[in-house]
């Protein structure tokens, strides 16, 4: 093994690939059979935390950075002036197996740029995965990326091997990818997106009649949205996650703020700040969602398209919404504690079950977990709850923020008041 | 007031709370024998003798009243080495007994449950913290050797998660903290308990390290450093999922 070389290209191809922020390893159902090596666990492991804070949970890697496509979002794009370099079968397989081994990693994630066509890329990628399986009965995670354009019979075969398969939709509109990706289209990428859907399909059906069936990419199949690279609005955003959550039976949406690293007219500035805040709200949205019960228009509605910066979306909704409260803890249904701001699915099942015992109070609430400096204005008991008074408050939305302290509150904030 | 003293094991505390109905104490407080040093004049002291027959009437007892998934939270109570463990599982059980159609556990408005949930959910998490941050090493004789030190007496929860991934490996968890270890030798994971003067050579490991050891280890080091994005920087995330006590033996922060 020349390790100094293996090296090198480790450094190039994991630089390349961490913009992909899906590191999920969960879902996967593998167990070790006799003797192998690897066991994926149900919920996912995050071996490690990046200093971005992000979780590390997958070995994610390029098998190369070589890529016949330019779309001015990617860090790989052909008329890029950067180090190129690519993988062997071999090197990623040992890259994985030495790291699982030492417990670094749940897995590979291995996407690729298009080196040849997509075709060739997409067989190489399911040479990796099938001798992990085959070769060396490897049962950790393997997340694949789908190349579009490659033909169904290789696309089946990669589910055959891997956990999870995405496709990234890169821009969430048409007209924006159009702009940045010349040369790409959401139907080339919905196709494949269609196709193994019907092939998670049939494989359950097939599971229903057979016990043995092989299994097809049991975590299922995911997508990565840039957020922020062009001018898409949140309900868009949330619109078209709603849309693949609904129709494509996806695993997971990703949002991904744009990190400005090109020079290029049709991009935001390359000074400009990466829209983290942006980010994070779009997942609470996105939990709303496939947690919480909440339809994306209620989340938005179009006259007001984005979201509300300053606090998260479920508050916002209380906040539109106020005639919905209070909401008895002792008598509500399972939906609409779930809707209190600051009870989340933890303490919602967790008060569903002491109240079986016992009529409870903000205090129990505050015990179980609950962010009551939220939920205390939105509650009520059986004896009196003083801060019910503020929901009918001309100044109710202040009043609750200066009970709460965002993580991303602006450092130079305090002095700007002074004045 | 009688104080009961036990062996500190798991089943003495049992055969001890099986006592306390036995010869009615009432109030009760159990203690492992290692941890009582004060002479009180005011309280009867009992000592119990660890009995295998008595620990499993409890624990079958248990088990129609709050299930399997009960005695696992409670051992977790035990193995957290919370120094008001006795009590809580002692106040667990005897809930258990009056009313034994309710999962007393989820009574999560009595304190001492919250408590045991809690505790339960504390001990959890760093069973799920043992599983992502344990890094082994491969040593000269093929076997991959981790150190550990975690908050709560962990090991033997973390033994089965082990053991069903890396089964065509030998390999060795162990507590620095708590002078044992676990072995798996290809065939089943057992126990060890290292005599003193090998314990220091368990500590320091870098002259019987393989080979190809410190390559990987770079490898990992240097993925690490690439796979982070400096544009998105945020330390306080950073050392809120990575606690810096568990740094040490991390093989990607060393």
């Amino acid at each position: 093994m020349n390790f100094p070389r293996l090296q090198e290209k480790l450094e190039i191809l994991a630089d390349a690939a961490k913009y992909d922020v899906s590191c999920s390893s969960s879902g996967g159902n593998r167990k070790n059979k006799k003797g192998g090596l690897g066991d994926s666990h149900a919920t996912g492991i995050c071996h490690s935390y990046t200093e971005d804070g992000r979780c590390v949970s997958l070995l994610k890697i390029l098998l190369t950075n070589h890529c016949i496509y330019d779309c001015a979002y990617c860090v790989s794009r052909k008329s890029n002036d950067i180090k190129r370099a690519a993988f062997t079968v071999e090197e990623v397989v040992d890259l994985t197996i030495n790291f699982y081994r030492r417990n670094y990693i749940e897995g590979l994630f291995l996407s690729s740029g298009i080196f040849k066509d997509a075709e060739t890329t997409m067989e190489r990628l399911v040479r990796v995965a099938k001798k992990l399986r085959k070769e060396h009965n490897f049962n950790g995670y393997i997340h694949l990326k789908s190349i579009p354009g490659a033909s169904d019979e290789i696309m089946k075969e990669a589910g055959l091997y891997a956990d999870r398969l995405s496709i990234n939709l890169e821009i969430p509109t048409t007209r924006g990818l159009k702009l940045l990706a010349p040369e790409k289209s959401h139907d080339q990428m919905i196709k494949p997106m269609g196709f193994i859907k019907n092939e998670l399909n049939l494989y359950k059906e097939e599971k229903k009649i057979f016990k043995n069936v092989p299994k097809f990419a049991p975590a299922g199949q995911s997508t990565q949205m840039i957020v922020g690279a062009t001018d898409e609005t949140d309900l868009k955003i949330i619109k078209v996650a709603d849309h693949f959550y609904q129709n494509f039976k996806l695993k997971r949406v990703y949002y991904s703020g744009y990190v400005p690293m090109l020079e290029d007219k049709r991009l935001p500035s390359i000074d400009s700040q990466v829209p983290m805040l942006r980010e994070n709200r779009l997942y609470q949205a996105d939990w709303l969602m496939r947690f919480y019960g909440f339809k994306a228009d209620e989340i938005l509605e179009k006259s007001n398209p984005f979201l509300d910066l300053e606090v998260d979306p479920k508050l916002a909704w209380a906040l539109r919404n106020r005639e919905q409260f209070p909401v008895n803890i002792n008598t509500a249904t399972k939906e609409m504690i779930l809707r209190v701001p600051g009870i989340g699915r933890k303490s919602m099942y967790k008060i569903l079950t002491a109240r079986n015992f016992q009529k409870l109070n903000l205090e129990h609430l505050r015990k179980m977990g609950v962010a009551t400096n939220r939920a205390k204005y939105f509650v009520e008991f059986e004896s009196q709850n003083i801060f019910n008074k503020y929901i009918d408050d001309f100044n109710f939305r202040k009043i609750i923020l200066q009970g709460m302290k965002s993580k991303f509150q602006n450092p130079f904030s305090e002095q700007l008041t002074l004045f | 007031m009688t104080i009961l003293l036990y062996d500190g094991t798991f089943e003495g505390l049992l055969t001890a709370i099986f006592e306390v109905y036995e010869y009615k104490f009432d109030p009760a407080e159990i203690i492992a024998e290692e941890r009582y040093n004060t002479e009180s004049i005011f309280s009867a002291t009992h000592k119990v003798s660890t009995d295998q027959e008595k620990s499993d009437r409890v624990l079958k007892r248990l088990e129609k009243n709050i299930g399997k998934k009960g005695i696992s939270q409670l051992l977790k109570v035990y193995l957290s080495e919370n120094e008001n463990a006795e009590r809580l599982i002692l106040s667990a059980v005897s809930q258990s007994i009056l009313f034994p159609n309710e999962y007393i556990l989820e009574n999560f408005a009595n304190s001492d449950i919250m408590e045991i949930a809690k505790i339960t959910k504390s001990v959890s998490r760093e069973v799920h913290r043992m599983h992502a941050f344990v890094r082994f090493e491969k040593l000269q004789d093929e076997v991959y050797f981790a150190k550990i030190e975690p908050d709560f007496n962990v090991l033997p929860l973390i033994i089965r998660h082990f053991k069903n991934r890396y089964q065509d490996q030998k390999w060795m968890i162990y507590d620095l903290r708590r002078h044992y270890g676990i072995f798996y030798d290809l065939n089943e994971a057992q126990f060890f308990e290292p005599a003193l003067e090998q314990t220091s050579q368990l500590k320091r490991t870098e002259n019987i390290l393989h080979e190809e050891e410190i390559q990987y280890q770079k490898l990992w080091q240097r993925y690490f450093f690439k796979t982070n994005i400096p544009e998105r920087k945020n330390m306080n995330l950073h050392v809120q999922s990575l606690p810096k006590r568990y740094w040490k033996y991390l093989t990607e922060k060393l």
